[in-house]
């Protein structure tokens, strides 16, 4: 084929993506540098750094960076562990297996927003929610877990979609594993953990990098789960950065406050995606 | 007892956990599909009931009180329409990098891959402005336009990844018999590597679908997709949990049957190629 034409072809994908990144990328540091707030159109000029610190410095951005944290690494442990043994439970022939493969990644697929109203109000809700019945029941005071434990909620609610991401993968995955070689492995007499630690393991070892890298990008933007469920409360003990950014912007007004974290947030995600990138890049062949 | 026997019941007690836990994953959306059949009443019924009198009131009352087909039509419309334009510009591109890759085929991919790490929060911003200024706040072109290019780097990927397989023999045959490039994409490539292309639209559908966040932020009654109508629905008045899970039983069950279909494909495509 023509070079000429190898170019045209590929033009459009390339210009439209790089427009798609530089255009918002290039305003959202712009507008971090300008007194920009929709309700004081008046004040405008260069401001320097100064909206970068008056989002550091604004008391709800610590609280908002460690929820950021224990968020992404709360679920990624939860799903990661879960992901593994339940991956592995099922690794086997069984009845019904193909029934048990469909249950357990169906949640994976359920929209953010619908599963975090089924999690608020059918589970959670402390009066006719399920956790509150069961724990009557059992004749413990029900809580009200969206207002006592915001955060732990929304951790629950994310593992329970991510979860089935994990499964999705590492079950993929396992079924490329050597099985002659486990079957040699437990003629000789090593054990289920012995296996583990050896063959399956290193088996998973990129899948479990991939999915990681994957989660770690989602979950430093959830927003859905949050804004339906606490709306970051109660205060802001449910408030993420990119929650917190959404508040500056649509209800505080402020462009620039909000553009000053958006750079933050992009910064964050793209010391992450580094590496997932290089990861990605060592299995695509050209 | 003997090892197999021990073994047997090792594996029985496997089996077994793995219905209980597949049964509580499952549970809520289980649930979910329950109440939608429910009264209101019945629906906040303490204890919860198993056994009831099934109404498909729920169904019929959706449609009045929120206009339910025309946030459905909006989903369709948004990610079948999302989806179509990221395939219009991917398939050719794709070709292009599969059968005449250069030695910057590979940067160029996984630099498509990096604008997909840009959180949608940091650039919210600009483009809710660039869409105000033009006037295409609330309406279903700018969602059609973002659902593409959130999409676009990882159909680009799964399609090279597709189209490297065809065997470029035949590519060769055919240019013997001097068919044109257009020709060789529309009967060569895209029969061959269909199967490919589908699931991977389907991929784009699932995702474009389940979209919130940019839907909750540029859309209002006029452009809402389903998760912005069901994101509507998180008012702390009135406890519609019956109407509410009629709803999302109906905006999700589509998209679950898709995802049940392209297992494989959404592998792929999730991880960006890596685990197959």
């Amino acid at each position: 084929m023509n070079p000429t034409l190898v170019r045209w072809l590929q033009a459009p994908s390339i210009i439209v993506l790089f427009l798609w990144m530089i255009v918002p990328l290039s305003l959202t540091v712009y507008f971090s540098t300008i007194r920009y707030n929709l309700l004081y159109p008046e004040r405008s000029g260069f401001v320097g750094l100064s909206n970068y610190e008056y989002f550091w410095t604004d008391p709800s951005f610590m609280p908002a960076l460690l929820n950021t944290l224990i968020l992404v690494g709360s679920v990624l442990a939860i799903s990661v562990v879960l992901g593994l043994a339940i991956s592995i439970l099922i690794d086997r022939p069984f009845r019904g297996r193909g029934i048990v493969r469909v249950m357990l990644i169906s949640p994976f697929f359920i929209m953010p927003t619908v599963n975090a109203l089924i999690w608020k109000n059918m589970m959670m809700n402390p009066i006719y929610g399920l956790f509150a019945v069961v724990a009557t029941a059992f004749g413990v005071e029900p809580i009200d877990w969206l207002t006592q434990l915001p955060l732990l909620s929304v951790i629950i609610i994310v593992s329970w979609q991510w979860t089935p991401f994990a499964i999705l993968i590492f079950m993929t995955s396992l079924q490329s594993q050597d099985q002659e070689q486990k079957e040699a492995a437990t003629l000789d007499g090593a054990g289920f953990w012995a296996q583990f630690w050896n063959l399956t393991l290193p088996h998973l070892a990129r899948p479990i990098s991939i999915v990681l890298l994957i989660q770690m990008i989602f979950h430093l933007s959830i927003f859905a789960e949050i804004y339906v469920t606490t709306g970051g409360g109660p205060g802001v003990q449910s408030t993420n950065l990119t929650y917190l950014i959404f508040t500056q912007a649509l209800q505080g007004f402020d462009i620039g406050v909000a553009s000053a974290g958006g750079v933050f947030a992009i910064i964050l995600a793209n010391i992450v995606a580094i590496f997932l990138i290089r990861a990605v890049g060592k299995t695509l062949t050209v | 007892m003997t090892d197999t026997e021990r073994a047997k019941l090792k594996d029985r007690i496997a089996v077994i956990a793995a219905w209980i836990v597949a049964s509580l994953f499952f549970f809520p959306i289980f649930w979910m599909v329950l109440t939608s059949f429910k009264t209101e009443l019945q629906a906040i019924a303490v204890p919860p009931l198993l056994v009831f009198e099934p109404t498909l009131e729920n169904f019929s009352l959706i449609q009045e009180r929120t206009d339910y087909t025309k946030y459905a039509w909006n989903s369709v419309v948004t990610s079948v329409g999302g989806t179509a334009l990221a395939l219009l510009i991917a398939i050719p591109s794709a070709y292009a990098m599969a059968f005449n890759p250069s030695r910057h085929t590979k940067d160029i991919l996984m630099w498509m891959l990096s604008t997909k790490m840009l959180p949608a929060v940091g650039v919210l911003m600009p483009i809710y402005l660039i869409s105000q200024k033009l006037g295409l706040l609330d309406t279903k072109f700018v969602l059609v336009v973002i659902y593409a290019m959130i999409n676009l780097p990882i159909i680009m990927l799964i399609l090279f990844n597709y189209f490297r397989e065809i065997p470029k023999e035949i590519l060769e045959a055919s240019r013997m018999d001097g068919t044109s490039t257009y020709n060789e994409i529309t009967q060569i490539v895209m029969p061959l590597a269909w199967g490919g292309i589908a699931s991977t639209a389907l991929l784009s559908i699932v995702l474009c679908w389940n979209e919130a966040f940019w839907a909750i932020n540029l859309t209002a009654s006029d452009a809402g997709t389903l998760a912005a109508l069901v994101a509507s629905f998180s008012s702390p008045e009135g406890l519609f949990w019956a109407k509410l899970s009629a709803v999302s039983t109906l905006a999700c069950a589509p998209i679950v049957v898709f995802g049940w279909l392209c297992q494989k494909q959404l592998v792929q495509g999730l991880t960006f190629g890596a685990v197959k």
